[in-house]
């Protein structure tokens, strides 16, 4: 800083503060609901501060979930969740960094054509040609398994491009060395590059199983039987299924809890997390 | 596209290696995509069983359709709405931060981990705080004399979805202007203040500009994100309603296809929702500086 404000730097900190109330509010809301009995919300305005029913409503919705409205215990759905989460993230992590590896590492016909083969997965989201890629798996009988859930999704562009930005900053002397000393590509791979990519690799590991973990529609699509429900996906279920007004306390503890796992994730990790989104995004 | 001066002599390798890419790529994005290109060609009569080839007929239903056009407008006020709202508080945000020493990175802390939350719980929150008839807000906004109603009203449901849209947003956008903004050279900032500009003056003649590339960059990203991501705050909330009111492009292309089971219908509009996002990735990927240091 360039002087010292005092009255400058007091307005900074009450902007700061209003700025961390407004993106911290709506999940006090939801941690506060969470904790209350029923009878709270059948009238008047939602309290703001926490009630003594906590205990009780998380047990409920964990244990046994609201089997009239069809949605099955959180805790089930949370294991899907990270299941598919952690496929989505292995897979795509395990294929971009393979397919890197072999467009910088290796010179062969129509290398610029697969190039552009996975950089166009980029320009085709899931959200925009829905209807066709549920018949597709669909076809080849993926609905309601993990496979069809995660595998149509971890296809990347974007970490195939970091992996390949990284390998190309990798001395040219690392691989001479190694070629001299007799390793082959596979000695390569896994002594050499793999140690040096870690960073890398933990990175997009945060920034992929955020992603993985968020998934809406296409769980919602693939997944018809309660086995395979996501948290994120039955929480829209818990709140247009069943009858007129959703069970507040109980659809806001499940928020709260389809909400932690990856927000953990960013607190623990967050110079890891700082460091997949903007390179990833370069 | 350069490789390495050095490169291994396999000659099956690289495409063992590339294989699981290309075909999940092939099979989970370019087939199903190019079905929807010939899908849109054709319609199927009432009972779903035979489709008749009509050419580019379904296009011109949809641009005489004046519930396509309603869609259009909507998702243009709300992707406009969120980007502006989302990037202005976090351009706020981020600028203040970085004048912090010792409190920077707590404030960081608490302004970043909103990205972990998926859209559709978000859009559940805002639903939650903004319910008609217990939400904290329209309690609020009552002692004033609002009388607020999503349930009924266009505008108010457009408020909701925007809110939670760019409330979610807020987090990635603040670290990237925190990002652009440690990269600005002290010096030319001091050098300023040297010559006697105010604070505002230096953050408009030399901040701003010097982050314009990184302020284009989020500009487009933010409108991708506002026009495909959001489909589970809208599906998980207002469900396009009420009378159309929220039905945004990629929520329309679900319901025709899904609910409405009109597949021709659909498909043309998936035809023309990827090519919104080609023009959008080529911009991205042409015009951007990409050569910001972080």
């Amino acid at each position: 800083m360039v002087e010292n404000r005092p009255l400058g730097n007091l307005l900074s900190h009450i902007i700061l503060i209003f700025g961390v109330a407004l993106v911290v509010f709506p999940v006090w809301v939801a941690i506060v609901a969470s904790t209350h009995p029923p009878g709270t919300f059948v009238r008047g305005v939602m309290p703001l501060l926490p009630g003594p029913n906590g205990w009780e409503n998380y047990r409920t919705i964990l244990l046994e979930g609201r089997s009239r409205a069809g949605t099955p215990p959180v805790i089930g759905m949370m294991w899907n969740s990270f299941v598919m989460a952690m496929c989505i993230t292995l897979g795509k992590l395990a294929i971009s960094i393979i397919s890197a590896f072999a467009i910088v590492y290796f010179r062969f016909p129509f290398r610029i054509f697969f190039f552009w083969i996975i950089f166009v997965t980029l320009m085709l989201p899931v959200e925009v040609r829905i209807v066709p890629t549920f018949q597709v798996v669909a076809d080849l009988g993926m609905l309601n398994s993990f496979a069809g859930l995660s595998i149509p999704l971890i296809a990347s562009a974007t970490a195939t491009f970091l992996f390949r930005q990284f390998f190309m900053t990798i001395p040219e002397e690392m691989l001479e060395a190694a070629r001299v000393d007799g390793a082959g590509p596979f000695k390569f791979f896994k002594d050499i590059l793999l140690p040096l990519s870690i960073t890398n690799i933990a990175a997009l590991f945060v920034i992929m199983f955020i992603y993985g973990w968020n998934q809406y529609l296409w769980p919602l699509l693939i997944t018809t039987d309660p086995e395979y429900f996501t948290i994120v996906m039955g929480i829209q279920r818990m709140v247009t299924g069943g009858d007129s007004e959703p069970l507040w306390h109980l659809v806001m503890a499940t928020v709260v809890l389809a909400a932690l796992p990856p927000v953990l994730v960013i607190l623990f990790m967050q110079r890891l997390f700082v460091k997949g989104l903007t390179e990833t995004e370069k | 596209m350069q490789t390495k001066r050095m490169t291994f002599p396999s000659q099956w390798l690289p495409y063992a290696l590339l294989a699981p890419q290309v075909i999940i790529t092939l099979i989970f994005f370019i087939w199903p995509s190019a079905r929807a290109l010939w899908m849109s060609l054709l319609r199927e009569d009432a009972w779903g069983l035979r489709s008749t080839f009509v050419g580019l007929d379904n296009f011109r239903r949809l641009f005489d359709d004046p519930l396509y056009f309603n869609s259009l407008q909507v998702t243009g006020v709300f992707a406009v709405g969120t980007t502006l709202l989302s990037m202005g508080l976090a351009l706020m945000f981020a600028v203040m931060v970085n004048n912090m020493i010792r409190s920077r990175d707590a404030y960081s802390t608490f302004l970043v981990w909103p990205y972990a939350v998926a859209p559709a719980v978000a859009g559940v929150l805002w639903w939650f705080i903004f319910n008609p008839s217990i939400g904290i807000l329209p309690y609020v906004l009552d002692m004033v004399g609002y009388d607020w109603n999503h349930r009924s009203s266009g505008n108010d449901a457009m408020i909701l979805v925007i809110l939670a849209a760019a409330w979610k947003q807020i987090s990635y956008n603040f670290i990237f202007f925190l990002a652009g903004l440690q990269s600005v050279p002290q010096s030319l900032i001091e050098a300023a203040a040297i010559d006697g500009a105010s604070r505002a003056k230096r953050f408009w003649t030399i901040v701003f500009p010097l982050l314009s590339p990184i302020t284009f960059f989020l500009l487009v990203i933010n409108i991708i994100y506002a026009m495909f991501d959001t489909f589970g705050i809208i599906h998980a909330t207002t469900e396009g309603g009420p009378s159309q009111a929220t039905n945004i492009l990629v929520y329309k292309v679900y319901r025709d296809g899904f609910v409405g089971q009109n597949f021709g219908s659909s498909a043309a509009q998936s035809v023309i929702l990827m090519g919104i996002v080609i023009v959008l990735t080529v911009i991205q990927f042409r015009y951007i500086e990409r050569r910001v240091n972080y």
